[in-house]
């Protein structure tokens, strides 16, 4: 086990417990971060993605529950804390931009209440002045007038509302940061004013942070490393030139494939055919059904997430015999 | 001269908090050359308004919107019956709206049934077979199911493919990509490009995402705080921007392309927010512009032809090219674009 990495995340299995059965949302997810990185999670809608981030904040709620594996915090195992412990480390070491945050914005309250709010129950045995200082460094941080904290969400515009969404995940300063779609909903030139707040906060405060979306544009220029995602589980973790210029996964080639290029205008490349359902995975690899490249092995043995180019992860048969795995 | 199918004439529209959500638009569509025309701009510059003021459910404040010549605001039952069958529209999500206790097939049958389309269960049954395949599903893995059994690619093509059902000349689709993933994408735009191609539907693509609107439309029309900034050719427009506004948009796309670097062209004021006086009685984006000028502050700026007959630009900066003629930009959005008198 390495210091460097502040989050490890080991043969995580999540599961929801349904009538129709049940569904393996995480399968053996394994995932490293280093402090101060930006990892970029994608996948399909219902992949996992967001099921990941949850499972990380310790906010799987029954019937779900983490099956097996383990999810290291600076090497301690949060999955093995009890509920009051989980708490505490929310918002302080693990904080989150949930998906649609700045509509789930409280509109009968302060930004300033609701920035306090979300810091209250940790017990900081912070005083007054040291909860205004708080939120004011929050508020500066996300480069909101001081002003802006007296105000309620429907006197700012959408930007500003994200930046307050922003300003309370970051104000206990934690460690790592999930942001869940943070700019879907913003246009461009806001969202790259908004990206580049949270950028700078997360390099000032050495933060690690995983942003979840669909918008690879967004993870092309945001993130070191991308982290893909297919049927509840990793198809292929990789530097952010490795997953664009040269992904090895078919899942990611097709998915690269599939992006709008300046040059190639009309043309379309979508993947044909349709995600398992998580309650019924086709035994092998799960993207065999969808693989153009799907072979011998593929419908019956399940790959090995391997190492298969420097700091290129990938779950697939192809490169099962092209080399030696370094680790596993 | 053909026959206008659809046409905004100095439609302004103002809610009653007082924003005006749209700003004196004239816009036409001719439907004997159907083409894909993108509506971008901000969050809050009127392309939800627009869409529906097209569709009819929302009524002009000044200005009129007329469906092949008949105001909207005045049609009789029969022309407003057609207008409703040849006017289609889908959402961002499209099965929000509709009961997850009814299979897909109940979903395709109401408009059948509703606008009398077809004379037997037969027929009917043909049709919306017919309708799925050319959105690129098939029958057999989309009818007897519910909403929730399918992907949201499947449920949006469902969508594209109902509406498809009526033969509409116009489809206006507001937002129809935007939940789902950048793979699904692909495939429901290249529904609705073939929607245009094959079946000669014009399509009103509404979105914030200029990296999709680019990939699908022959066209684009720049909003901003209810006004035209920039309309006509979109590769001419995304690929050399004329308008300060458009400038800075399209230098703001994330493009998924690691050799370009997001923002490095853009060299405009970044402001957040503007409310200032000057932006109500002159150019709407005088209060974020580098370029502003006195007279920008004073009135708005015509449309102005900046370089060739492709597109117009809201700006003073182009004051000695000539104006488009009439305030139409739809006449743009056509082949045979009208000539500049120079
Ligand atoms: N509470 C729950 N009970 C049962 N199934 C659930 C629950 N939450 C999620 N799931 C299922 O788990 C799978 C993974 O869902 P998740 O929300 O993690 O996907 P996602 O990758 O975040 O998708 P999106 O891109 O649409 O946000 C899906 O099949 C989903 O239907
Ligand atoms: N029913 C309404 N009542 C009052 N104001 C409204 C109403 N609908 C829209 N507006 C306002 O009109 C303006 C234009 O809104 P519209 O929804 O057309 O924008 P949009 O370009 O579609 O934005 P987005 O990208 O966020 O969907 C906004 O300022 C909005 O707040
Ligand atoms: S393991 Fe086989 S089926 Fe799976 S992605 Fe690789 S080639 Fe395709
Ligand atoms: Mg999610
Ligand atoms: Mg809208």
């Amino acid at each position: 086990m390495s210091r460097e990495h502040i989050l490890q995340i080991k043969n995580l299995d999540v599961q929801y417990y349904t009538d129709a059965g049940i569904v393996y949302a995480n399968n053996k997810i394994n995932l490293e971060l280093k402090a101060g990185e930006r990892l970029g999670l994608v996948g399909e809608s219902g992949s996992g993605k967001s099921t990941l981030a949850l499972a990380i904040l310790g906010m799987i709620k029954p019937p779900g529950g983490i099956a097996g594996g383990e999810i290291l915090l600076d090497g301690r195992d949060i999955t093995k804390l009890d509920e009051e412990e989980t708490r505490q480390m929310r918002g302080r070491e693990i904080s989150m931009i949930p998906q649609g945050a700045m509509n789930s914005l409280n509109p009968v309250m302060r930004v300033k209440d609701q920035i306090i709010d979300s810091v209250i129950d940790h017990e900081l045995g912070l005083g007054k002045e040291e909860m205004e200082e708080m939120v004011r460094y929050a508020l500066e941080a996300v480069e909101l007038d001081r002003t802006v904290g007296n105000m309620y969400p429907h006197e700012l515009s959408g930007g500003m509302k994200q930046r307050a969404c922003i300003a309370i995940a970051i104000a206990m300063k934690p460690k790592v940061i999930i942001a869940d779609e943070p700019t879907s909903a913003l246009d461009v030139v806001t969202q790259r004013q908004v990206m580049q707040t949270i950028r700078r906060i997360q390099e000032e405060m050495g933060a690690a942070v995983i942003m979840i979306g669909h918008d690879m544009g967004l993870m092309a220029q945001f993130v070191d490393r991308l982290a893909v995602m297919y049927a509840g589980q990793m198809a292929e973790v990789a530097p952010k030139e490795g997953a664009f210029r040269a992904p090895m996964h078919p899942y990611t080639q097709m998915l690269i494939e599939s992006l709008p290029k300046l040059g190639a205008k009309g043309e379309f490349h979508g993947i044909p055919g349709i995600t398992p359902l998580l309650r019924d995975l086709p035994p092998g690899c799960v993207f065999n059904p969808r693989c153009p490249q799907s072979f011998g092995p593929c419908k019956e043995v399940m790959p090995k997430f391997l190492e298969h180019r420097p700091n290129q992860w990938v779950a697939c048969h192809l490169y099962e015999n092209e080399s030696e795995p370094a680790r596993s | 001269m053909s026959e206008l199918l659809l046409e905004l004439k100095n439609v302004t529209k103002q809610f009653k908090g007082g924003t005006v959500a749209l700003d004196n638009i004239s816009f036409s569509i001719d439907a004997d050359e159907p083409s894909i025309i993108a509506i971008a701009g901000e969050s809050g510059s009127g392309k939800t308004t627009l869409g529906l003021m097209a569709m009819g459910f929302l009524t002009a404040s000044t200005g009129s919107v007329l469906y092949r010549g008949n105001d909207l605001a005045e049609m009789s039952g029969s022309d407003h019956k057609e207008f409703r069958k040849e006017v289609q529209a889908v959402f961002q999500d499209p099965f929000a709206v509709y009961n997850p206790f009814y299979k897909v097939d109940h979903i395709m049958e109401v408009p059948i049934a509703n606008f009398k389309m077809a004379s037997s269960k037969k027929e009917a049954r043909e049709m919306m077979e017919q309708a799925l395949i050319s959105v690129g599903l098939r029958p057999e893995e989309t009818l007897g199911r519910f909403p929730h059994q399918l992907s949201g690619g499947q449920r949006q093509r469902i969508a594209l493919g109902r509406a498809l059902l009526l033969r509409p000349k116009l489809l206006i689709a507001d937002e129809p990509v935007s939940m789902v993933d950048a793979s699904l994408r692909a495939t429901i735009l290249e529904a609705m490009d073939k929607l245009n191609k094959e079946f000669g539907i014009t399509v009103l693509y509404i979105t914030h995402d200029l990296t999709t609107a680019y990939h699908v439309s022959d066209y684009i029309l720049i909003l901003y705080k209810g006004s035209i900034m920039e309309a006509g050719d979109i590769e001419s427009i995304i690929r050399n921007p004329q308008h300060p506004y458009t400038q800075l948009l399209i230098g703001s796309i994330p493009w998924p392309d690691l050799d370009r670097v997001w923002g490095e062209d853009i060299a405009i004021i970044d402001i957040e927010e503007d409310t200032s006086e000057e932006s109500r009685v002159g150019c709407k984006f005088a209060g974020r512009c580098p370029h502003v000028m006195d007279k920008c502050k004073v009135a708005p700026p015509p449309l102005y032809w900046p370089d060739d007959n492709n597109r117009v630009a809201s700006c003073y900066l182009f004051d000695d090219k000539p104006v488009l003629p009439g305030d139409d930009v739809g006449t743009l959005f056509r082949s045979k674009k009208v000539a500049v008198s120079r």
